[in-house]
């Protein structure tokens, strides 16, 4: 597994329950630094589960327990003297829905910005600009900033929402079915996007359409039923899985 | 006996015929009763109304003159009560919403809490507020300060009265508008790295703010209208002045309408005043009631 990359997150014997019902079976995989893993699986076998435990997003939700270990860079994120806020921050997310703040698209971006820090005008314009030329968003909003980010369309709303996250200068971008609302075009955008990004940022996107998984990730995890049937290299996984169930759902067999 | 299909569609279609016509009925003799009511008011009352009775102390054991320091009273009797009650409201809510464990058994009994006293008769509030506030609070903030003037009955005590009399109506309509906010939006802010409170305060209050003003608007209509809560704790059926501090007394438009009605020395002479004070706190309720209509359709077009 994923020798060839320093490893950056790292999950050892994971397990997951939500009260009674157990998500995740003891998960064991490495995630390497500045590629883009992808999960895929059926619906319900546990993808957004895993991710939202790497920036501990599952904490917000009453009676979610888990065991075992969760790294990033080595260290424990669940262990005691962890800052949820502090890892957050080294940790974006971009989740499927992408709602806007109903705030103006300068101050969506500068939301993570100013939270704690105080940054001047000018840096945050400087920010603002390169956040958005990174998610290929600049050349259509720069002349309404601040304007609503709510009079965006679809595709432009979820690109602000990867500014947003890239904003903070994060590590990691976990990302949870971001295409699933998107008509083709913007699709194939965010996806040049990932791709773009991988080059600074450790990527972990969810996806159900595997189509995508093949084009934009490097590693690809098969998950079913909480449990992390395959992890390998993309193009291993896709051409010769070691695993039938691997196989039956990669041809169709399944889900 | 054995219907036919077509025996059944039609005694279901008469039945359905019937329901229509009741209800339509009901509907009617509503919007009869509430016109009948409020056109005799104004037939009543309409031609005692007018800037100086709005302006004017009452005079002669209250069979003449205006209603001024009532008007003014009640005035400022709920804007003190907003005052007091609507932050304690929203903060239990923003407790309840975003903090407690829905199922702890804090949460739960603080909610029980909420519900039993939306249902306490008014009354029972007016003799809390007298042995709570006048007694507890108000005495001993007398003996420690060594002053006299809390120990009694005023406009301090009846407005905190009647916040805790308007707490569930607050609660209850922030605690819905709070969770009308979409989970996504506060997750988007959480993953940005901003603390609860950070989220609270920079996406939760400022996407619930209509809920919050219509619940404060609501409590203030609830309260404006409310009397037997506040007999013991500081009206006074007659005044030559306004109150100058809180301590003081106060006169106030529904009391003085039970005044005008039952303790007057000459009932009948004061019957145009009773329908004028009664056209004044309907025209008040009103006015609260399309305060908030305006506030929440202006802030649902934003
Ligand atoms: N908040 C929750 N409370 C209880 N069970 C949940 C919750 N969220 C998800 N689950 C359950 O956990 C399992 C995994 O869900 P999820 O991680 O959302 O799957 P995926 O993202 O792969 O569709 C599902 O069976 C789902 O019903
Ligand atoms: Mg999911």
């Amino acid at each position: 597994m994923a020798k060839e990359y320093p490893v950056k997150i790292e999950a050892h014997n994971f397990n997951f329950h939500y009260g009674a019902k157990q998500a995740l079976f003891n998960i064991n995989l490495s995630i390497p630094e500045r590629r883009v893993t992808a999960f895929i699986g059926p619906s319900g076998c546990g993808k957004s589960t895993f991710l939202r435990s790497m920036n501990r997003m599952n904490d917000l939700i009453d009676g979610t327990r888990v065991d075992g270990h969760m790294t990033i860079d080595g260290v424990d994120v669940y262990s005691k003297d962890v800052d949820v806020v502090t890892l957050r921050r080294r940790v974006g997310m971009v989740f499927q829905k992408s709602i806007p703040f109903p705030k103006s698209i300068y101050e969506n971006i500068t939301y993570g910005l100013t939270l704690n820090d105080k940054v001047t005008k000018t840096e945050l314009d400087h920010i603002v600009e390169s956040s958005l030329r990174k998610s290929a968003l600049w050349e259509e909003v720069k002349d309404r900033l601040h304007h609503s980010a709510q009079g965006l369309s679809g595709g432009q709303q979820q690109r602000l929402c990867i500014a947003r996250a890239v904003a903070i200068n994060p590590e990691i971008l976990l990302m949870d079915e971001p295409c699933s609302a998107l008509d083709p075009i913007s699709t194939g955008k965010v996806e040049e996007l990932i791709t773009e990004l991988k080059d600074s940022y450790t990527i972990v996107l969810v996806t159900h359409n595997m189509q995508q998984a093949g084009r934009v990730s490097d590693y690809t995890g098969f998950f079913l039923m909480g449990s992390l049937i395959e992890f390998d290299r993309t193009r291993t996984l896709f051409t010769s899985p070691a695993k039938k169930e691997t196989e039956d759902y990669i041809t169709g067999r399944f889900g | 006996m054995i219907l036919t299909s077509s025996q059944i569609s039609t005694s279901r279609r008469l039945l359905g015929l019937f329901a229509v016509l009741i209800a339509l009925t009901a509907a009617v003799a509503v919007l009869g009763v509430i016109l009948g009511m409020i056109s005799s008011f104004v037939a009543n009352g309409g031609t005692s109304l007018s800037w100086s009775f709005l302006s004017e102390f009452p005079r002669n054991n209250n069979t003449e003159g205006g209603i001024w320091p009532a008007l003014a009273g009640t005035t400022f009797l709920v804007l003190l009560m907003t005052i007091l009650g609507v932050p304690i409201g929203t903060a239990t809510a923003i407790y309840l919403t975003e903090f407690a464990k829905q199922d702890s058994w804090f949460a739960r009994s603080v909610r029980f809490a909420v519900n039993t006293l939306a249902g306490v008769p008014s009354i029972v509030f007016g003799l809390f507020g007298v042995g709570f506030f006048i007694q507890f609070m108000g005495g001993g903030i007398d003996s420690w300060l060594g002053t006299s003037s809390f120990g009694d009955g005023s406009l301090l005590w009846s407005s905190a009265t009647l916040a805790v009399l308007t707490l569930p109506v607050v609660i209850v309509s922030v605690e819905e508008a709070l969770r009308a906010v979409p989970r996504d939006l506060r997750e988007a802010s959480l993953a940005l790295g901003a603390t609860r409170w950070q989220t609270i305060i920079k996406v939760v209050i400022p996407n619930a703010v209509t809920g919050i003003l219509t619940g404060s608007i609501l409590a203030v209509g609830r309260g404006a209208g409310e009397v037997a809560a506040i007999l013991f704790v500081g009206v006074t059926y007659s005044s030559e002045v306004l109150p100058s501090n809180v301590t003081e007394k106060f006169m106030h438009l529904g009391y003085h309408l039970f005044v005008l009605s039952t303790q007057s020395p000459d009932v009948d002479k004061t019957l145009p005043l009773q329908y004028a004070t009664t056209l004044v706190l309907l025209g008040l309720t009103f006015l609260l009631n399309l305060t908030a209509i305006l506030i929440r359709s202006r802030l649902r077009k934003r």
